[in-house]
């Protein structure tokens, strides 16, 4: 089964950059996910591994399936993804539970307790308990990598996929990792036609159903002896049942008491449990977000301290757990300062922003998507109402405006980034058509998937792995849904979007508004000469209108009556607003706001 | 220094924590040390405020996360940033700040105001503090972007690691191009923290 290494020299790698080398080590030959933060860098490093066909799907349901027919076909295959993203494929996750797998099959999902990144904090482990599939928990970029080579062993060896649980202090924690084991699959390539077990049909599911109840129950007995469960016995007085990074925050919190470690977090191994618990005077369960084993250990008959003092809410951290446990506060702190906030911003010359001061202008209800310009709802822009997830902006918008009716007309517009459209926008449109809505729906076509950090979608006209591609013609495709009117505008120009935007959301009629301009972080848009604008110190009256933009090189510099009197300015003037030449892209959105000829474009460099 | 400690860099996104925060890590395996280091990807990067919790021992080092009231150091490339972290500092902590303000949205736009003498939070505590003008370093060697390594020059002085395997790290890391502009700021760096 196993062949050379595939390195000799410790690395430092974080938990994605970790799971990436475990794939190509386990022979992994299809990878295929959605980016979303904390899995985004596991393909984006996989791809380094040629001999791994890798791919950005449209969405993560896609890419499951693309990893379910790479399994079908014989050879090992990847599936990536954030846990929201697991909701979009819990379709194909559920069924193909029942098929079971050729190839070995992991799906790695990306939990964000206290979400960082995400609209939601939900527990991923739920849906391995409601598919009845087998989910490894690693703690740390090192077991990352060991856990997605053992998945893929159990994977073949219980004929099921097997989810492998990240989370954001997996994902994006660096650590030692060393290099291992070459790993085959015992399972040839090749189309092999079983339709008892591959075509879900009634018939043929009720007899999988069966299956999976047996399979389940062999995992069970394995994890009983399974090397990833252990136990560290240590101090009886206190025993801790952990898995993931739970256990690292208890282990860090409670050097003495004694562990039982979970590797295997579905399904639990009942005996080892039991064992553990009789061995130790009060067992606790540490576990981030829902009480997932302590239901079960409880379901066992077996006492144990969970929920009722370990937070549910949020990430947990050695002190965290402590205080949770002990009560112990551990060293006293100094309370926080009250300090000026400073929330994440769209970059200078964004193309987003423009669109949003227009909305702002218009005063219009925006239903708004999740990406960068989810950012478009903080002030100074405060121009989105409603975000729930990815490619809900449309449908919303026309429920909307079906519950309001004329009443609504002209109020109403959707909101939604080109990867987000291609995501799960693109069935909302054809919905808004076919059951004749009114909304106006704009595309924010920056090229990129910008806020994951710049992947390539299906408009963009490259892959993952950097060759061209086709590249979706956004205004036709919407014109082929049936949309009649369909209008490509340049975000950066704020007047010329005004007058645009103000026709198409009066129009009684579905409508496409696509802005279109490349993100400034894409490669092509980096490498273009810019041309930084100039702000005139002495023309500007401080009447802050370029503020309303929020753009980062804009600052203003307050001025006391004495200062401005000193200036030559009226006493009244509070201040006076900076364009700070080294950031400013030139995009010309605040030149078009000044009415004082403050604002003016300096050189190319 | 004692055997293991937690570093906790802070600023603002785009100021090239995350490569500080690397080099450090580096430096600290090479030397002999375990490690692990924690960060937020994502929404955080831009423009909001960023940290890296870098613990490092000489034997296994378990959690990613430092704990509140547990840094060692901190390495600050924005005032204001060092001070929102202050929870995380205790009386024996050392504070090397990069002596910058970079406005924040809110301030920006004139709705809020820079705090003045904001470091004072921190010296009202006891702790030490390093300010260090990292600006004026990397303007001085050329390269507005070397702000990050100069910064680590200075923390270089604070941790059990040898010169000369800074540099090796140094060397190794970071691209020919922007390497001899780096080395001139981690030395400068280091003549400014003495
Ligand atoms: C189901 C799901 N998958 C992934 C994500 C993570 N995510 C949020 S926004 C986004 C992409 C946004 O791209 P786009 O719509 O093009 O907007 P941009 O950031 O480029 O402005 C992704 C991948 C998510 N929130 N939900
Ligand atoms: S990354 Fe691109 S899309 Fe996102 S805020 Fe910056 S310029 Fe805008
Ligand atoms: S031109 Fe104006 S709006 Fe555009 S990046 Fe420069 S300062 Fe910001």
């Amino acid at each position: 089964m196993t062949q050379k290494k595939s390195t000799q020299e410790k690395l430092w790698y974080s938990g994605n950059e970790a799971l990436a080398l475990g794939a190509h080590e386990a022979s992994v030959r299809v990878a295929s996910g959605y980016a979303g933060t904390p899995s985004t860098e596991i393909l984006e490093n996989v791809v380094n591994y040629k001999e791994i066909y890798t791919e950005w799907a449209p969405n993560e349901k896609v890419g499951l399936e693309v990893a379910i027919g790479a399994s079908f076909a014989g050879v090992r295959a990847l599936a990536t993804m954030k846990h929201v993203g697991l909701n979009v494929a819990a379709d194909p996750l559920f069924t193909a539970s029942y098929t079971g797998v050729r190839g070995g099959l992991v799906i790695v999902v990306a939990d964000d307790p206290s979400m960082y990144s995400s609209q939601n904090e939900q527990d991923s482990r739920n849906y391995a308990y409601a598919a009845k599939l087998p989910m490894l928990e690693p703690a740390d970029p090192a077991e990352a990598k060991e856990f997605l080579k053992l998945g893929y062993q159990i994977s073949e060896q219980f004929d099921t996929p097997v989810l492998l649980r990240s989370c954001t202090r997996v994902a994006h924690v660096k650590g030692v990792v060393s290099p291992g084991e070459i790993q085959t699959s015992s399972v040839t390539p090749g189309l092999v036609r079983n339709p008892a077990q591959m075509v879900m049909l009634p018939a043929h599911a009720r007899g999988r159903r069966v299956a999976i109840a047996e399979r389940q129950k062999k995992l069970a007995e394995f994890a009983e002896t399974w090397a990833e469960n252990r136990v560290e016995m240590d101090d009886r007085s206190m025993g801790i049942i952990a898995a993931g990074t739970s256990y690292l925050y208890a282990k860090e919190a409670f050097p003495k008491a004694s562990f039982l470690k979970l590797g295997m977090v579905n399904p639990l191994p009942e005996k080892m449990i039991r064992d553990f618990a009789a061995q130790v005077d009060t067992l606790y369960i540490v576990e981030d977000l829902d009480p997932f084993i302590e239901m079960r250990v409880k379901a066992m008959g077996i006492a144990c301290i969970g929920k009722e003092k370990i937070p549910a809410i949020g990430e947990l951290s050695p002190s965290v757990v402590r205080r949770a446990i002990t009560g112990d506060v551990g060293v006293a702190t100094f309370a926080p300062v009250d300090l000026p906030p400073r929330p994440p911003n769209m970059c200078p010359g964004c193309p987003h922003r423009g669109l949003f001061y227009n909305l702002n202008r218009l005063k219009v209800f925006v239903s708004g998507d999740i990406g960068c310009y989810t950012l478009g709802a903080l002030p100074p822009l405060s121009a989105m109402d409603a975000c729930v997830c990815m490619g809900a902006s449309i449908g919303m918008a026309h429920g909307m405006a079906k519950a309001l009716g004329d009443e609504g007309l002209g109020k109403i517009v959707a909101v939604i980034g080109d990867s987000t459209f291609i995501h799960t926008g693109i069935n909302s449109l054809i919905n808004t058509v076919y059951n004749n809505s009114y909304s106006t729906v704009i595309i924010l076509d920056n090229r990129i998937t910008a806020m994951t950090g710049q992947q390539p979608n299906p408009a963009s006209g490259t892959t993952i792995m950097g060759e061209p591609a086709n590249s979706i013609d956004l205004p036709e495709l919407c014109r082929a849904i049936g949309v009649k009117h369909v209008r490509t505008v340049d975000p950066h120009d704020i007047e010329g979007t005004y007058a645009v935007l103000k026709e198409e959301i009066e129009r009684p009629e579905p409508s496409v508004v696509i802005t279109r301009f490349p993100c400034v972080l894409t490669p092509e848009e980096k490498k273009r000469p810019k041309t930084p604008f100039t702000s005139s110190t002495e023309n500007c009256t401080g009447c802050g209108m370029c503020l309303r933009i929020g753009c980062p090189s804009i600052n203003w510099v307050p001025l006391s009556p004495e200062e401005a009197k000193a200036m030559g300015k009226k006493e009244k003037q509070k201040g006076y607003a900076l364009i700070n030449e080294t950031t400013c892209i030139g995009c010309g959105q605040c030149l078009s706001l000044c009415k004082f000829d403050a604002i003016s474009t300096g050189e190319t460099k | 220094m004692k055997e293991q400690g937690n570093i906790h860099f802070c600023g603002v996104g785009g100021q090239g924590i995350l490569l500080a925060s690397e080099l450090t890590a580096h430096a600290l395996l090479a030397a002999g040390f375990d490690a692990k280091k924690s960060e937020v990807h994502g929404m955080a990067q831009r423009g909001g405020s960023v940290e890296a919790h870098l613990r490092f021992g000489k034997t296994r080092v378990y959690s990613p996360l430092i704990e509140p009231g547990t840094v060692d150091i901190m390495l600050a490339f924005e005032m204001m940033e060092a001070v929102r972290y202050l929870p995380f500092l205790n009386k024996k902590s050392i504070v090397i700040v990069n002596t910058q303000k970079i406005a924040p949205p809110i301030v920006a736009t004139g709705k809020m105001v820079y705090p003045d003498h904001c470091l004072d939070a921190i010296t009202q505590q006891g702790i030490a503090l390093v300010p260090v003008d990292a600006f004026a370093i990397a303007r001085k060697v050329g390269n507005l972007k070397a702000v990050n390594v100069a910064l680590v020059g200075v923390l270089s002085l604070y941790l059990p690691i040898d010169e000369a395997t800074w540099v090796e790290v140094l060397k190794k890391r970071l691209p020919a191009k922007i390497l001899d502009v780096n080395l001139k700021a981690f030395q400068e760096g280091r003549k400014a923290g003495k």
